[in-house]
């Protein structure tokens, strides 16, 4: 499966098991989503259980959040991560904060579906990567996988979880694996590994990192496309190095990181998303305090430039395989 | 400078002697009472007038009185006020520094007592503040709302929340925000739920004249349209948005009752100080809802007396008289008066419900103050703060929780 088929499957096997679980947002019903991650499911399970709304994100997210303190579990789909705004005075201030300020009276198990990213000539307004913004956010449970395979069990994951999950999906990834270079060939699931996908029931642990390449030089901190593109930049250096997948924004799984960190003395961030105040922040400041005294060189950040995402100048923004190869460079001290 | 662009301005200011004559009031029992499966267009009357069920000799006059039994009456004016009993209680309890907050809802209790009562236990709260006759009508100890108030040992939300933030589940009363205006959609996605379950429950929610700005009011009303939610939506028009007059919400072009109509939504302008009236309308569009015909917007016109807040000083921006010019008066007192004019009701029977209504409050009073209070304590465990932030208290909280006891 390519990971609209992975996702998917994953509502379907969920609109399936339990009556509880609704799936709704913009152009999601009839026609199945633009991207065509909720086609068929309309058809199969009623217009009661997948429907279309108005062009409201915050009333999408408001809604969801009634029928979620009414016994429903929705999964709402954000047209693109760009447009989630409306909805952030709903998320941050009453989704995120339902169970606290109730005394645990109250909460809304909504997993909040949106693409981000870039790499498909979507200019600002079809590229932003949020993430780190709603990692801030404590009451939040904030995702994104970056193949076919996780992308399914942490979905289920996520609409099983009785916590807010944002999960966020790279849109570059939907088709095929991609390393960053928009001049290669397109290529398809259909020849990795994690384009298997089972048809039926299984989760993926939502707090747990992937270590995805083992190596004992360096370790590279990435989630959502950069891993791919990280492990493009690792082959074309030849140096060893760990990849992690973060997998799971926040929480984030701290023991995996600082056990290999602290292993191989070396640690690159990448993502995509703008670097002052990004994620990669954060994950830096936790390397440094978990594994100071094991570090052999800097913690170096490769991330986008700290400015909107561009159109033309797309491939000179993103963070591609020759940026993270010289970063890895840099750290290696070669 | 000259400029096209209008400033509203509100009507009176401080120095400036209230005159309220151009507000234009029905006579109770104008207007008609129309089947409930009625279009939203076919609500033109209701939504632009205002709907008046106690006339000036205090009857209860035309289509709209619900004909309530005398022991409805006494419940409803017993609702009310121990609401204004417990409120001045609490206002008094903040000045003397005992608690950080509060918010009375002086001269609008008929607006959350009487709706409550035109309700059905099953149908889910999604309130503003001020509505704290919610919990009176459905049962909550005020000893309860107070150990709320005070964040003390028998604080039901651990400590976490401003005074009067309440959430009370039990009573299906939804966890106040202190972000205006989110509790609106939210209350059409409840709604929307119910029907999807199959239960007849109605959601039922408030929002202010000034808050109705903020784009909750919009999704609210467009959600509850497009899938017809059992749902009644209530604009609470107290005139007043801490210093700001309804005017600058935009109230002064068209009433904000007939917002519903273009969202095919039927919009009833209610006089919010006649307990009857409300509870006319509040049954009115609960019916509605529950045979599946869809929302209805109500707007409840009111005056706010008391102060937005304890942290609020109203002669600051308008006549601190201007209360007793406003013309649709006291809903307490004209309560009273209807009950008296129906020979049910006494100023003696009057003044004995409020002694022990008074020692009813200061009783429980002593009794939540016995558990804490947020200066002195004992208070909620520190604890108590890493909790409910998630389900289940992830590895960074046990981490950081484990820092600050250590």
């Amino acid at each position: 499966m390519n990971m609209v088929q992975a996702l998917n499957s994953a509502m379907d096997v969920m609109l399936e098991r339990d009556p509880n679980v609704v799936v709704f947002g913009e152009d999601v019903g009839y026609f199945g989503g633009v991207f065509r991650c909720t086609e068929g499911l309309q058809k199969k399970y009623g217009e009661h259980r997948v429907f279309d709304t108005p062009i409201a994100e915050g009333g999408i997210v408001a809604t969801a959040i009634g029928m979620g303190a009414n016994g429903l579990r929705p999964v709402v789909e954000i047209q693109f991560a760009d447009y989630i705004y409306p909805a952030f005075d709903q998320i941050v201030s009453e989704l995120a904060r339902l169970r606290y300020r109730s005394g645990g009276q109250y909460w809304s198990p909504i997993t909040i579906r949106s693409p981000c990213g870039g790499g498909i000539r979507g200019g600002q307004t079809h590229s932003q990567s949020p993430e780190a913004i709603f990692a801030h956010v404590c009451g939040l449970k904030t995702v994104m996988p970056s193949t076919p395979f996780d992308a399914k069990g942490l979905l289920i994951a996520a609409i099983e979880a009785d916590d807010p999950i944002i999960f966020l999906e790279p849109k570059r990834l939907y088709n095929g694996p991609f390393e960053g270079d928009p001049k290669q060939p397109a290529v398809g699931w259909n020849t990795h590994p994690a384009g298997e996908v089972p048809d039926g029931h299984y989760t993926i642990p939502i707090g747990k990192a992937n270590t995805v390449r083992t190596g004992s030089d360096l370790t590279i901190l990435a989630y959502g496309t950069m891993v791919h593109v990280a492990g493009a930049a690792a082959q074309q250096t030849g140096v060893n190095a760990e990849i992690i997948d973060i997998r799971t924004i926040a929480p984030l799984d701290v023991d995996t990181i600082a056990a290999s960190v602290c292993r191989t003395g070396r640690c690159v961030i990448v993502h995509e998303a703008t670097r002052f105040g990004g994620y990669g922040g954060e994950l830096s400041a936790i390397v440094q305090e978990e594994c100071f005294w094991n570090l052999e060189a800097p913690i170096l950040r490769v991330c986008g430039w700290d400015t909107p995402y561009p159109h033309a100048q797309e491939w000179d923004y993103f963070p591609g395989p020759q940026r993270v190869a010289k970063a890895i460079r840099q750290v290696m001290g070669c | 400078m000259a400029t096209k662009l209008h400033i509203p301005h509100a009507p009176f200011r401080p120095g400036d002697k209230p005159d309220f004559s151009n507000i234009k009031l029905p006579k109770a029992g104008e207007l008609r009472r129309p089947p409930t499966r009625i279009h939203a267009n076919e609500t033109r009357d209701l939504s632009f007038s205002m709907i008046r069920v106690l006339d000036g000799d205090h009857r209860a006059v035309g289509e709209w009185d619900p004909h309530l039994d005398a022991e409805t009456l006494r419940q409803g004016l017993r609702h009310m006020l121990l609401n204004r009993v417990f409120d001045d209680r609490m206002y008094k309890m903040q000045r003397q520094g005992k608690i950080s907050f509060y918010m009375r809802a002086t001269g609008e209790e008929a607006v959350a007592v009487a709706q409550c009562m035109a309700l059905r236990p099953g149908d889910m709260l999604f309130p503003s503040y001020r509505q704290q006759g919610l919990l009176i009508v459905r049962g909550i100890r005020l000893v309860d709302m107070m150990c709320q108030c005070l964040s003390n040992s028998r604080d039901n939300l651990q400590g976490r929340q401003l005074p009067v933030l309440y959430s009370f589940k039990d009573v299906n009363f939804f966890t106040l925000s202190g972000n205006l205006g989110t509790q609106f959609p939210q209350a059409v996605g409840w709604a929307m739920a119910a029907e999807y379950k199959g239960t007849s429950d109605v959601a039922v929610s408030w929002i202010g004249e000034g808050s109705s700005a903020e784009a909750d009011f919009h999704y609210g009303l467009t959600f509850a349209s497009v899938y017809r939610a059992p749902v009644v939506l209530n604009v609470v028009n107290n005139q007043w948005a801490i210093s700001t007059y309804q005017n600058v919400a935009g109230g002064d072009q068209n009433p904000f009752a007939a917002r519903a109509i273009g969202y095919g939504i039927p919009g009833l302008r209610v006089d919010g100080n006649d307990f009857l009236a409300v509870f006319a309308a509040t049954s009115w569009a609960a019916e509605r809802a529950r045979q599946g015909a869809g929302p209805t917007l109500i707007e409840l016109y009111t005056y706010r007396a008391a102060p937005h807040s304890t942290s609020d000083d109203p002669g600051r921006y308008r006549p601190l008289d201007e209360w007793q010019y406003w013309p649709l008066g006291d809903p307490i007192d004209r309560l009273k008066k209807h009950m008296i004019a129906r020979g049910e009701w006494s100023e003696e029977q009057h003044a004995e419900l409020e002694k022990e209504l008074t020692d009813h409050v200061l009783a429980s009073w002593k009794e939540a103050e016995s558990y804490g209070t947020l200066n002195e304590g004992p208070w909620p465990p520190v604890s108590a703060m890493f909790e409910d932030v998630y389900k289940d208290v992830p590895p960074h909280l046990i981490k950081q929780k484990r820092e600050l006891l250590e």
